[in-house]
C-alpha cells in the first residue's frame, strides 16, 4: 500500500498527544485505536516495548512512546489509548504495530507544502524519525515516519532464523 | 469455441507425473524372468494415460515415444519378451527421457533430445513385431530381430486402434465454390473458413481464374473459389454443419485426405495465386468489395501464418522449434494462481485418485539386488518432485467426515441457539450439555482439518528404490533396500521439507555406510548391504529412522578429523554422543575422498539445519563395523502443539510437552555448584544444569528458593536442562501463532499463542533458551561452548 494520494498534497494525519507535545501520523496508516488491555511481556527486549497483545488472532506488539522518545513514564490506566499502526518494513511487508499514547487528540488536514523539515539539533536530539512539522491552529504537530520509527533496528524483522 | 485448457493441461503434467512414478516403482518391482501381469499392467495403463494424454495436447514427441514404450509393454504383457534387467533397464530410461520431456513441456525448457531418440530407438530395436508397426520408420536402418513365430498371436486390435487415434493427422479436402450471388444472402466465406480452423490446422488457397475484368465487375457477387485442406483427426459431419448454411449456394467437395497429406500437396488443382493477390485486384472498384476482400485477405494470412508454423513442426526438421512452440504456449497459459480450486474439482480427483491406488499395486516392496543401469537420472526424478508442489491431493472420506462434523456443529449451534432463547437457571445442565457437544465438535473438527495436509511418507520414501537402483550400479555395491512404515502420514509441509534431507542421508548411507561387496564378505557380512527406512509415530513425533549395515563411524577418526579442523583440542575427550554431534559440524567430513555424491562436508549440518526449522531433531547412533542409525524426530504438524503451561511469577509460558522429560521437585541435596557459576542438580546418575527462568528472563518469580518450585527437564538439541519455574499448570493443545509476523524472532521463543481467556502466552524454545542460556553463562576460560551445556557423565 502506498500513501501517496491525489495531486492535491492533501494529506489527514492522526494527532495525539505524548506529554505536552503533539505527535500526527498518516491517518491512512491508522487501523484502529482501542483501550489499553493487559500485554504479555516479552523477555530480554528493550523497555519501550511493553510486550504482546491478541488482536483477534494476531500477535501485536505493542511500543510505549513515551519511553521511545525518552520522555517520563507513565502508568497505563483507563484512559491510555492504542492506536493500531500499519508500517511497511524495507521489504515492503506490511505489519501491525500498537503504539501506546496519552490520549487521541484530532484529525488534520495538513498541506503538503506546509510541512517544514526539522530543525537541526545536531546529534544531542535524533531527528531521525520526524518527517517534519507543521502549524495547525497555532499549534506544532510532529508529523513522525511510522516506518522509521517502528523498524529501527531494535525492531528490525531478523532475517536469519538459524544459530 | 475455444477451450481454456489450463486447468486441464496442469491436471495432465500433475497426472503424468504420478503414472511415471508409477511406471518407475513397478519397473523395479518387476523380476527378471517372470510375467507379472499384474504388475505389467499397471506399467502399461500408465504410459497409456501418459500417451493418451500427451496426444490431447499434440505433444507429438511424447506421444510417438510413450507409444514405443507401450508397445513394448504390450508385447511383453503377451510374453513375448523374457524379462531381462536390461529391458528393465531399458524401461526405467525410457521413464526418465519421459519425465525429462514433460518437464521441459511443464516448464517451457528443452531437453536432450538425442537422448530421447536414442532411448527411441533402443526401444524400437527391443520391440519383435516392428515391421507390422507403422513407427518402423525411425528403426528402418536397424535390423530387426527375428521374428519370432507367436506374432500372429497379438491382438492386432490394440495397436491397430491406437495407430489411428495418433496416426500422422488425416484430414479433410475441400472444394469450395460459392454461386455468384452467395454474399447477397449475408453468407461470408470467411466466418466459414474460421470455423474451420477452429477444427483443425487449416490451409486455404483462392482461386480468382473466375473474376471479371475491372469494369465488368460487380462488387456484390463473389467470384472467387476456394481450395481448402483441413488437417486434423475431424468428423465429416462437423465439416457438413459448418457449411450447412451455405449447401444450396454452392458446389461443395468433400474428400478425405485418406492417402497421408504429401498427396494432397501435389493435387493438380491448386492455382497458384496466394491471397496477396486475390485481394490487391479488386481494390480500386467500389468501396463495398475492398472492405470484403481486405477482410478476406487478413483472414486468409492468418491461417497462412498458421498452417505455416504448423508445418514447420509437423515436419520434425528442427526439434527446438516444436519445444519452442509449445513453449510459448506454456508461457502465455501459465498462470501462476494458487491451487485453491473449487471443493468440487479436488473432491473429483480424489476420486480418481482413489481409483487408481486400489487398482495399481502398493508402494515397492524390497528391490532385487540391481545391475547395471546406464542412464542415472537422478536429478530429473528430483526436478518432477519439486516441480509439484501447491496443490494437495485429499482423500474423499476426509472430506466427508468434515462435511459430516460441520453438519453436526451446526446442529450444536441451533441447540445452544435454543436454549439461549428463554433461558432460566434450570436448563443450566442442557446448556453445560450443549457446550461439551460443542467442545467435542470443535476439537474434532480441528483434528480432521489438520489430517486434511497430512500425507503419507510414502510419497517421500517412493523415490529412493529408484535412487538406490542407480546408485548402487554405479558404486558397483549390492544393496537392498527395505521400507517400512510407508503410510505414516505426517504433515505436507514437513514431508517437503524432509525430502531434501532424506536423500541425503540415504546416499551418505550409500556411499560411506556400505561396503563394498569384497569388503563386505571379508568382514563376515552378507555381500548384499541392507539399507532400511522406516517411518512410525511416537508420541506426538514421527521418527524416520536410516539404518544401514555398513562400517559405522570411526569414532577415532572422527576425533582425529575433529582435532585436525580445530573443532577440538588434543587434551579433550568428548563422549560419544559429542563426537557424533561433531559430524553436523560445518565444513566437517572425514571422507577422504570427495565423491560426486557426498562427501563434502557441506551436507549433515545443512540435513541438521533444516530439521531443526521443522522443529525436529536428529541423532545418529553407530557401531563400528555393523552400521549406523540415524534417529530423525519431527512434529507432526508445524500448526498444533502439545503445550504444558508453566507459570514464572506472573507470567504463563508453553512449553511442548515433547520436549519435557520429567518434572520433579527439587530436593536441595542435589543441587551443585559448578565451577562457581552455575548450578547442577544430579538426576540419578546424570547432572542437569538449572536454569533459573526468572533469571534469563528478568521477571519477578514467587520464590527464589529452588525447594519452592518445580524443576522441568527438558531436551533440546540432544542436550538435557532443568527449567526452574514456580508452577505447572494444565496441559492443553494449542494453536502456534507467530511472533515473526509482527515482531521478530525472539530468542528462547518459538512463538506465541493465545489462551482461553484471550490472551497471549509465549512459546518456549528449548534449544534457544540452552544457547541463550550458555552464552550467559559462559565464562572465559571454557572454550566450546558445546561443551558448557551438554551433559556430565560421571
Amino acid at each position: 500500500m502506498n500513501d501517496e494520494t491525489s495531486p492535491v498534497a492533501n494529506k489527514k494525519y492522526l494527532t495525539f498527544v505524548l506529554a505536552t507535545e503533539e505527535y500526527a501520523v498518516d491517518i491512512l496508516r491508522v487501523q484502529e485505536i482501542k483501550g489499553w488491555n493487559k500485554v504479555t511481556k516479552i523477555p530480554n527486549t528493550p523497555d519501550y516495548i511493553c510486550g504482546v497483545i491478541n488482536l483477534r488472532g494476531t500477535i501485536v506488539p505493542i511500543i510505549d512512546l513515551r519511553l521511545r522518545f525518552s520522555l517520563e513514564e507513565q502508568t497505563y490506566g483507563a484512559m491510555t489509548v492504542v492506536v493500531v499502526v500499519k508500517v511497511l518494513s524495507d521489504s515492503n511487508k506490511e505489519r501491525i504495530m500498537g503504539i501506546v499514547v496519552d490520549a487521541v487528540s484530532d484529525v488534520y488536514d495538513v498541506p503538503e507544502n506546509q510541512i517544514q523539515p526539522p530543525p537541526d539539533f545536531g546529534s544531542v536530539i535524533s531527528t531521525e524519525f520526524v518527517k517534519g512539522l507543521a502549524t495547525v491552529d497555532e499549534k506544532m504537530v510532529i508529523i513522525l515516519d511510522i516506518d522509521r520509527l517502528l523498524n529501527s533496528k531494535e525492531l528490525a524483522l531478523v532475517e536469519s532464523i538459524a544459530h | 469455441m475455444p477451450v481454456d485448457l489450463t486447468e486441464v493441461r496442469k491436471l495432465f503434467f500433475e497426472e503424468s507425473f504420478e503414472n511415471l512414478d508409477v511406471m518407475e516403482s513397478s519397473l523395479l518391482d518387476l523380476e527378471v524372468e517372470t510375467v507379472d501381469q499384474e504388475l505389467i499392467n499397471s506399467i502399461f495403463r500408465a504410459a497409456h494415460s501418459i500417451k493418451g494424454g500427451a496426444g490431447i495436447f499434440k505433444f507429438d514427441h511424447v506421444t510417438d515415444f510413450a507409444h514405443a514404450a507401450e508397445t513394448l509393454l504390450d508385447e511383453m504383457r503377451n510374453e513375448e519378451h523374457l524379462i531381462t534387467q536390461s529391458l528393465i533397464d531399458l524401461l526405467l530410461r525410457s521413464v526418465d527421457v519421459l519425465r525429462m520431456m514433460l518437464s521441459a513441456l511443464q516448464e517451457a525448457g528443452t531437453y536432450d533430445f538425442q537422448e530421447a531418440q536414442a532411448c527411441q530407438n533402443e526401444l524400437q530395436r527391443a520391440l519383435k513385431n516392428q515391421s507390422e508397426s507403422e513407427y518402423d520408420k525411425t528403426a528402418q536402418s536397424l535390423s530387426p530381430f527375428a521374428a519370432n513365430p507367436q506374432v500372429t498371436e497379438i491382438p492386432q486390435s490394440v495397436t491397430t486402434e491406437e495407430s489411428k487415434a495418433l496416426a500422422t493427422n488425416p484430414g479433410w479436402h475441400i472444394l469450395f465454390k460459392p454461386d455468384l450471388s452467395m454474399l447477397k444472402t449475408g453468407n461470408d466465406p470467411i466466418n466459414l473458413f474460421r470455423e474451420l480452423a477452429q477444427l483443425g490446422d487449416l490451409e486455404v488457397k483462392v482461386d480468382t481464374s473466375q473474376m471479371p475484368a475491372l469494369p465488368d465487375l460487380d462488387p456484390q457477387l463473389c467470384y472467387l473459389n476456394w481450395e481448402l485442406i483441413l488437417h486434423g483427426d475431424v468428423a465429416r459431419a462437423e465439416i457438413d454443419e459448418i457449411f450447412e448454411w451455405v449447401e444450396d449456394e454452392c458446389e461443395l467437395q468433400i474428400t478425405s485426405l485418406e492417402p497421408p497429406s504429401e498427396q494432397v500437396e501435389v493435387s493438380p488443382i491448386a492455382p497458384s495465386y496466394d491471397a496477396g493477390d486475390a485481394a490487391i485486384e479488386p481494390v480500386s472498384s467500389k468501396q463495398d468489395t475492398v472492405v470484403q476482400e481486405t477482410k478476406a485477405e487478413t483472414g486468409l494470412q492468418e491461417s497462412e501464418v498458421v498452417t505455416e508454423k504448423e508445418s514447420v513442426s509437423e515436419t520434425e526438421t528442427s526439434v527446438e522449434a516444436v519445444v519452442e512452440t509449445d513453449a510459448s504456449e506454456g508461457v502465455s497459459e501459465s498462470d501462476t494462481e494458487p491451487e485453491v480450486s473449487d471443493t468440487q474439482a479436488v473432491v473429483e480427483t480424489a476420486v480418481f485418485v482413489d481409483e487408481k491406488a486400489t487398482s495399481t499395486p502398493d508402494i515397492p516392496a524390497p528391490i532385487k539386488t540391481p545391475e547395471v543401469q546406464k542412464g542415472a537420472a537422478e536429478g530429473v526424478s528430483h526436478h518432477a518432485l519439486e516441480a509439484t508442489s501447491n496443490s494437495i491431493r485429499v482423500n474423499i472420506d476426509k472430506i466427508d467426515s468434515l462435511i459430516n462434523m460441520v453438519g453436526e456443529l451446526v446442529i450444536t449451534q441451533s441447540m445452544l441457539d435454543q436454549i439461549g432463547e428463554n433461558f432460566d437457571s434450570s436448563r443450566i445442565t442442557h446448556l453445560r450439555d450443549g457446550l461439551a457437544q460443542l467442545e467435542r465438535n470443535s476439537r474434532e473438527l480441528q483434528e480432521n482439518v489438520m489430517r486434511i495436509r497430512m500425507l503419507p511418507i510414502s510419497y517421500s520414501f517412493n523415490r529412493f528404490p529408484r535412487l538406490v537402483h542407480d546408485l548402487s550400479a554405479k558404486f558397483g555395491k549390492k544393496i537392498e533396500l527395505k521400507l517400512s512404515g510407508e503410510q505414516t502420514e505426517l504433515d505436507k509441509t514437513v514431508l517437503e521439507k524432509m525430502s531434501d534431507p532424506l536423500v541425503h542421508l540415504v546416499r551418505n548411507a550409500l556411499d560411506h555406510g556400505i561396503e563394498m561387496p569384497e569388503q563386505r564378505r571379508a568382514a563376515g557380512k552378507s555381500e548384499t548391504g541392507e539399507l532400511h527406512l522406516h517411518a512410525f509415530h511416537q508420541g506426538g513425533n514421527i521418527i524416520i529412522q536410516i539404518n544401514d549395515d555398513g562400517a559405522g563411524f570411526d569414532l577415532d577418526k572422527i576425533r582425529a578429523k575433529a582435532i585436525e579442523k580445530g573443532f577440538l583440542n588434543y587434551d579433550e575427550h568428548p563422549s560419544q554422543e559429542q563426537l557424533y554431534d561433531l559430524i553436523f559440524q560445518p565444513g566437517f567430513s572425514t571422507v577422504s575422498q570427495v565423491t560426486d555424491v557426498s562427501g563434502r562436508g557441506v551436507g549433515m549440518d545443512v540435513v541438521r539445519r533444516n530439521i531443526r526449522a521443522l522443529g525436529g531433531s536428529i541423532e545418529v547412533k553407530s557401531q563400528r563395523g555393523k552400521g549406523s542409525t540415524f534417529t530423525i524426530r519431527l512434529p507432526l504438524t508445524l500448526a498444533i502443539l502439545d503445550g504444558q503451561l508453566v507459570r514464572v511469577g506472573e507470567e504463563i509460558y508453553i512449553l511442548s510437552l515433547l520436549s519435557i522429560i520429567e518434572s520433579l521437585r527439587i530436593k536441595t541435596e542435589l543441587v551443585n555448584s559448578f565451577a562457581g557459576f552455575a548450578e547442577v542438580y544430579r538426576l540419578r546418575d546424570e547432572y542437569i544444569p538449572i536454569l533459573r527462568l526468572y533469571d534469563l528472563f528478568g521477571i519477578t518469580p514467587t520464590s527464589r528458593k529452588l525447594e519452592h518450585g518445580l524443576l522441568v527437564i527438558v531436551e533440546g538439541d540432544g542436550q538435557k536442562m532443568g527449567l526452574f519455574v514456580d508452577e505447572l499448570l494444565s496441559q492443553q493443545q494449542i494453536v502456534i501463532k507467530s511472533l515473526e509476523s509482527n515482531y521478530k524472532k525472539v530468542e528462547g521463543l518459538s512463538g506465541a499463542t493465545i489462551l482461553g481467556d484471550g490472551s497471549v502466552a509465549l512459546i518456549l524454545d528449548v534449544a534457544g533458551l540452552i544457547h541463550l542460556f550458555q552464552s550467559q553463562i559462559k565464562a572465559p576460560h571454557t572454550r566450546f561452548h558445546f561443551l558448557s551445556g551438554v551433559r556430565y557423565e560421571r
